[in-house]
């Protein structure tokens, strides 16, 4: 039975890894969800029929008759797919981002209980169990859990509007942080080494959940893609610990998938905004200072509906910049309706994505294929930005500082040396903006000031419906 | 004792490196779906919080934190499965698209 159930966790973890390969492209992506699924699903039933018994002559004993407290495992097992499902049919596409900060908080927070459950059960018993790499594994498992459990929260009240998106920061944040941290590693070292210390572990928990509060409300809306790939992350190395310390190569294997894709995606993320892991976490970007930014008025060209309109018709190739504007007006079903507007008259349209547009990796194309654009439409910045000095019509929807001309030429700008869409290049450009102030990170765009450049003022949804109004009519007349 | 921290760093690594290959090729499209379908593979962490509640020693601190891991973690599984197929599904090819 031991062999059997071995074998079955070979095959999961086997499936788990197949799922991820199959991520690699829209047509087998969903081959990959139902590997992922059957995965699981062994995963789930070798741990029943393999529960570990006691250990008689060195021998441990498996069976499905070790399981005890059968309704506590029921009834969890029954809320959690009653809460899961209304949650994965019921949530908006827009919502997104928000939904992965919670089920980031969700996973963290089941592996730290596993940890602290796991500490109090077997220190009592036996100090000796309690020791090696057994204690270290549990500690950074908590650790780890707990702060990433309060971080994601933090991350979703963000993405939820709750909390205020823009940087919560004080005087000597970073030191306090710091030396919070430094309190709750000493704590987990000194935990590591006398575990009978059990009135420590409260306090270290403690510690771990408000340091993962004070992590995050110093991050800015915009540098959520970045902070919810590391979150992922942790999340992934919480449930790799969890199995360092239960002894299940399965666990290990698992979590350290889920922790190299939010290493991966974070180092994306920064490398698409031109910076470091430590400055998205420690620098609060957009901060106050910036705002005091000089106050002169420069000129610029705005348009009605009615003249973007012609413009657009008379263009040949148009290419439309989303950003997280797009997602805050819901305006993707709206752009579908003139992307095939303009599509049937013959004009090439396409999107240029940059990474980092909106609040997760990604979040752009599953918009936009929510309202059935063909993703062959998407295309990343490097292969999109040779076509802007070819393309006539740069259109700008809900996108601000990735198309900002800034990053390239103004070394004192904070985002210089980010790598941007070359939204300048393109013959005119249009940006869909509510008014000219600017963007969360309080920098100036020079791309609104060009001469090329017309604004088209307005809520991204309703502008848009009124371009696709537009359009129509004129040909008719 | 040693000897089994040495085969679960084996472990680790191997897992690590196939994991950074695997996502590496995962197409930038793709990137949101990816996050919530690895997010439901961790929930694997479901096993450990299996194990813990269904021990028969398991004491009743340890049933309670048991019981809300599980909760928590089945919600994970569950709605992060179908929230990746419904978004991968929308992911369509001209031509699919219909009218």
């Amino acid at each position: 039975m031991e062999h059997l159930v071995q074998y079955l966790y070979i095959i999961s973890a086997g499936l788990f890894i197949l799922s991820l390969k199959w991520m690699n492209h829209p047509d087998s992506s969903r081959h990959g969800v139902f590997a992922g699924e059957i995965g699981m699903l062994i995963a789930i039933i070798a741990t029943f029929i393999g529960f570990p018994g006691p250990i008689t002559a060195g021998v441990q004993a498996v069976g499905i008759g070790f399981v005890h407290n059968w309704t506590w495992i029921i009834a969890a097992l029954v809320i959690g797919t009653a809460v899961g499902i209304p949650i994965a049919y019921i949530m908006p596409m827009t919502a997104v981002p928000q939904r992965t900060a919670l089920s980031h908080a969700c996973g963290a927070l089941a592996a730290a209980l596993v940890g602290t459950a796991e500490f109090y059960q077997r220190q009592p018993n036996n100090a000796a169990e309690l020791r090696g790499f057994i204690i270290v594994a549990l500690v950074i498992e908590t650790l780890l859990g707990y702060l990433t459990f309060t971080g994601s929260l933090m991350a979703m009240g963000k993405l939820q509007e709750v909390l205020p998106q823009r940087p919560i920061t004080y005087r000597n944040q970073n030191a306090v942080n710091f030396l919070l941290f430094a309190i709750a590693l000493g704590l987990a070292v000194w935990l590591a080494i006398d575990p009978t210390q059990t009135q420590l572990f409260p306090i270290f928990a403690g510690l771990s959940l408000l340091f993962g509060v004070l992590l995050i409300i110093p991050i800015g809306g915009a540098d959520m893609p970045t902070v919810i790939a590391i979150l992922n992350s942790y999340a992934g190395l919480s449930a790799c610990a969890m199995g360092f310390a239960l002894g299940s190569r399965l666990l290990v294997v698992a979590g350290a998938l889920d922790g190299s894709s939010g290493l991966i995606l974070s180092i994306i993320m920064c490398k698409a905004m031109n910076r470091s892991f430590t400055n998205v976490l420690f620098g609060a970007f957009g901060q106050v200072q910036m705002s005091t930014a000089k106050a002169e008025q420069r000129s610029y060209r705005s348009a009605s509906a009615e003249e973007a309109a012609s413009i657009l018709e008379s263009a040949s190739s148009v290419i439309i910049i989303p950003g997280y504007g797009l997602a805050v007006a819901q305006a993707q079903h709206k752009i579908r309706e003139l992307f095939d507007s303009l599509t049937k008259r013959g004009i090439d349209v396409k999107f240029g994505i940059h990474p980092v547009a909106g609040r997760m990796p990604g979040h752009m194309n599953v918009l936009l294929a929510e309202a059935d654009i063909p993703y062959d439409k998407l295309v990343e910045m490097d292969e999109i930005n040779g076509d802007f000095p070819q393309c006539d019509v740069a259109l700008v929807i809900g996108a601000n500082d990735v198309t900002n001309p800034k990053a390239r030429t103004d070394k004192t700008s904070p985002i210089y040396g980010m790598p941007i869409l070359d939204v300048d290049k393109a013959r005119t450009v249009m940006v869909i903006k509510r008014s000219m102030n600017p963007g969360f990170a309080g920098i100036d765009n020079d791309l609104y000031y060009l001469d090329k450049t017309l604004m088209l003022f307005g809520d991204a949804k309703a502008f848009v419906s009124e371009l696709v109004k537009e359009l129509p009519a004129r040909v008719a007349a | 004792m040693t000897s089994d921290l040495e085969l679960f760093l084996f472990v680790f690594m191997l897992a690590t490196f196939i994991g950074l290959e695997v996502i590496r090729k995962v197409s930038p499209l793709l990137h949101t779906p990816l996050m919530s379908l690895t997010n439901a593979i961790s929930a694997i962490s479901v096993v450990g919080a299996i194990i813990i509640t269904g021990n028969e020693h398991a004491t009743e601190l340890s049933k309670i934190l048991g019981f809300i891991a599980i909760t928590a973690v089945v919600t994970n599984i569950v709605s992060g499965f179908l929230i990746t197929d419904r978004m991968v599904k929308m992911f369509k090819k001209r031509g699919e698209v219909k009218k």
